[in-house]
């Protein structure tokens, strides 16, 4: 069977925020934000992106929007008609605005993304209209089309986001980044404000979505259930660098960082017989102002020797398709997540 | 002993023109010191506006038309007492002191509790002396504590930082902290880590679970995270429509839960022996509109149990008590089984 075509291919990709200090704002350090990213994301497949929060994260997605201009890489995008692929890195704000509509983005935060002076029908009819998809009667079929699709109720059209609860804005603004069809959505924890029946809906839908019209997601998210569920593929990063990349299978079974196996014996249950031992980790968690020397998670491993505080691990391919930056991936043998989610 | 807060047959309601939307519409629950009681249900059940009543920060045109908010005072001559915060003026002098001393919140909107215009550590520090008399350097090195405490990497810089220049859980930390930095008696989270990675998740699990084995603090702790809630609560409160429709002790409530809608609720999260890319278990349907009137079952329609069953459309809502501790308000179980 022939792989998908790569819609998107993120190269060493890099983000630096300056820091600045006193009254003639000079410049006294930067915040590594996202160090050295690369990755594949293939038409209709789901990309996980997991790591600790502050690791870089939504700072990846949205290099990928265009709205921060990475510090230094690539982020080639295959338009969909055909044309040669494009590097997002490296382009004029006018070129990214017809690209726009392919590339759409679920935020974090519900209630910092949606204008609160629009109703919902015309924060979902604005991207319609914009992109002269539809307008009259069909523009209004397919407003209700998409309301109805995220499981709210057509009496809910001219309300103002205010006057929703936290999942039912999340509702509203995935509704508004399915509307134009994209190729790619890059959804930036598009469920962790949504109650669990709901977001057993926005899965079930975004799967239904995927399989139909074979959109690809960048699936950011913390609940390691749901990138399980979800993703084929799954990237790990830690303070601004990628630790490990592998398909999800293989990757829940058996990881080969340490941190990896840290973040699966930390995921809640509601089912204590199945909890095993937590990892916890000593000591702060990485500074992306000034990451540790060597492999970043060194000072928190509990592996770790004295080479690890020198020497930067490279990112290895232990098996196929599985990268690892640990220079004992191969001779540790760490567990994997038994415990995800709840079962009754 | 009596508890640190009680809420009595509490009702909020919103007067929109639309009609009366019965947010919250009859709760009543009890949290003692140093315990934990885990809110779940469904979005708009009616879980944050129960916190925002107990602050007394409902948003007009919301109001509280009934019941009490009982929170034990221990006044300054050493005599114990009990302040109905639901007749309270929420603008009085007494009622600021309340908040955030006493009785603190985690909002579930971490971007709209800080301001934009001021740094997160002088947000904090302006928190601490508003309710302790101590000198700025000292509620300096406080909040620098404090953030450290929530897992914030070199926090004596990071106070520094203004809201957007922190990632979306750094935010959330730093709420966390604010909310700590006063050593309230009862906090109110409301979904406090949800942005959070799993190990830092953890963290502050642990971290509450310590304050509160320290300090006696008690916590409402609200998610829609069930392992979350599972790993922090003593007990867990299943709200739906604005009522409790089943109370329990936390291992009765995920081991044997007796309410088809919490039994709905932990069926839909995808477990480790979940098919991967199988359809999860949805609940059909969606919560009723809240300014519709209903008499029975407020779960009739949408639960998979009753099959149209008029029993359940007929018999008022009622919580019953089935154990110790342990109260359901569902037909099948308490009329007809
Ligand atoms: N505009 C900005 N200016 C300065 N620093 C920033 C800015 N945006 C992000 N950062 C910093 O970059 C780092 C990565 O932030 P990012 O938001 O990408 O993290 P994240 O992985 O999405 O975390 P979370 O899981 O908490 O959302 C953090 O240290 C953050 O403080
Ligand atoms: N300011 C407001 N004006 C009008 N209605 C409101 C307002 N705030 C809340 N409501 C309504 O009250 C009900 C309960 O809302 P609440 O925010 O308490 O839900 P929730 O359980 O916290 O949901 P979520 O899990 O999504 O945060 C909802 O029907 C909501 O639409
Ligand atoms: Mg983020
Ligand atoms: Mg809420």
């Amino acid at each position: 069977m022939s792989e998908a075509q790569v819609l998107l291919e993120v190269k060493d990709l890099k983000k630096h925020f300056p820091i600045h200090r006193g009254v003639f704002k000079k410049v006294v350090g930067h915040v590594k934000a996202v160090d050295g990213v690369s990755f594949r994301l293939r038409a209709g497949e789901t990309l996980g992106l997991v790591g600790e929060s502050g690791c870089g994260k939504t700072t990846v997605g949205r290099m990928i929007m265009g709205a921060y201009r990475p510090t230094s890489g690539n982020v080639w995008f295959q338009p969909p008609n055909g044309q040669p692929r494009i590097d997002l890195a490296d382009i004029r704000p006018k070129q990214m605005k017809p690209l726009r509509r392919h590339i759409q983005m679920v935020f974090q935060d519900p209630f910092a993304s949606l204008n609160p002076r629009m109703t919902v029908r015309q924060i979902l009819a604005e991207p319609l209209v914009v992109n002269k998809v539809a307008k009259g009667r069909e523009l209004e079929a397919r407003v209700r089309e998409l309301v109805e699709l995220v499981g709210l109720k057509l009496i809910h059209l001219n309300r103002y986001p205010h006057a929703f609860s936290g999942g039912q804005r999340q509702r509203i603004s995935i509704a508004r980044a399915m509307a134009l069809y994209p190729c790619v959505i890059v959804a930036d924890e598009p469920t962790s404000a949504l109650d669990v029946s709901v977001q057993a809906q926005i899965v079930n839908l975004s799967l239904e979505i995927q399989d139909k019209i074979g959109v690809a997601y960048l699936f950011i998210s913390h609940d390691l259930g749901l990138v399980r569920h979800f993703s084929k593929k799954i990237v790990l990063m830690y303070v601004g660098r990628v630790v490990e990349y592998a398909p999800a299978e293989p990757l829940f079974a058996r990881p080969r960082h340490p941190y990896t196996e840290a973040l699966m014996s930390n995921v809640p249950s509601t089912r204590p017989e199945m909890v095993g031992h937590k990892i916890i980790l000593e000591g702060d968690p990485a500074d992306p102002i000034n990451p540790p020397s060597g492999c970043p998670f060194h000072p928190r491993c509990l592996y770790a020797e004295e080479m690890c505080a020198t020497v930067e691990p490279p990112l290895m391919e232990v098996e196929p398709e599985h990268l690892v930056a640990c220079h004992f991936a191969d001779v540790l043998n760490l567990t994997g997540c038994d415990a995800l989610g709840c079962a009754v | 002993m009596v508890p640190t807060l009680e809420v009595q047959n509490l009702r909020v309601h919103f007067m929109l023109d639309e009609g009366v939307v019965r947010a919250v519409d009859g709760v009543t629950f009890s949290v003692r010191d140093g315990k934990t009681l885990g809110i779940v249900g469904e979005s708009g059940s009616g879980k944050s506006v129960i916190g925002q009543s107990i602050l007394r920060i409902v948003p007009p045109p919301g109001r509280i038309v009934e019941g009490k908010i009982l929170l034990r005072m221990e006044n300054e001559d050493g005599t114990k007492g009990r302040l109905d915060l639901a007749q309270l003026d929420p603008n009085s002098r007494q009622a600021r002191s309340i908040r955030g001393r006493d009785v603190a919140m985690i909002f579930q909107e971490p971007m709209n509790s800080f301001s934009p215009l001021h740094t997160v550590g002088n947000q904090i520090i302006e928190a601490l002396r508003l309710h302790s008399d101590v000198s700025k350097n000292e509620a300096r090195n406080r909040a620098i504590e404090m953030l450290g405490k929530v897992g914030i990497p070199r926090p004596e810089h990071r106070i520094e930082a203004y809201p957007h220049q922190l990632s979306g859980g750094m935010r959330q930390r730093a709420m966390i902290a604010m909310a700590l930095v006063c050593n309230p008696r009862v906090l109110i989270a409301d979904e406090p880590t949800t942005a959070l990675d799993v190990t830092i998740q953890a963290q502050i699990v642990e971290l509450l679970k310590q304050l509160q084995e320290e300090f006696g603090m008690a916590i409402l702790f609200i998610s829609h995270n069930l392992g979350v809630v599972a790993e922090i609560s003593h007990d867990v409160l299943v709200v739906y429509f604005g009522r409790v429709m089943e109370q329990a002790p936390v291992d009765v409530l995920f081991r044997e839960p007796l309410h088809p809608y919490t039994r709905a609720l932990l069926k839909s999260v995808p477990g480790i022996d979940t098919p991967v890319r199988s359809k999860l278990a949805t609940i059909d349907g969606t919560i009723p509109e809240p300014s519709e009137l209903i008499p029975g079952c407020p779960f009739f329609g949408r639960c998979d149990q009753c099959g149209g069953d008029s029993v359940c459309q007929d018999t008022p809502y009622v919580l019953t008590k089935v154990a110790e501790n342990h109260s359901v308000a569902c037909p099948l179980v308490c009329v007809a089984g």
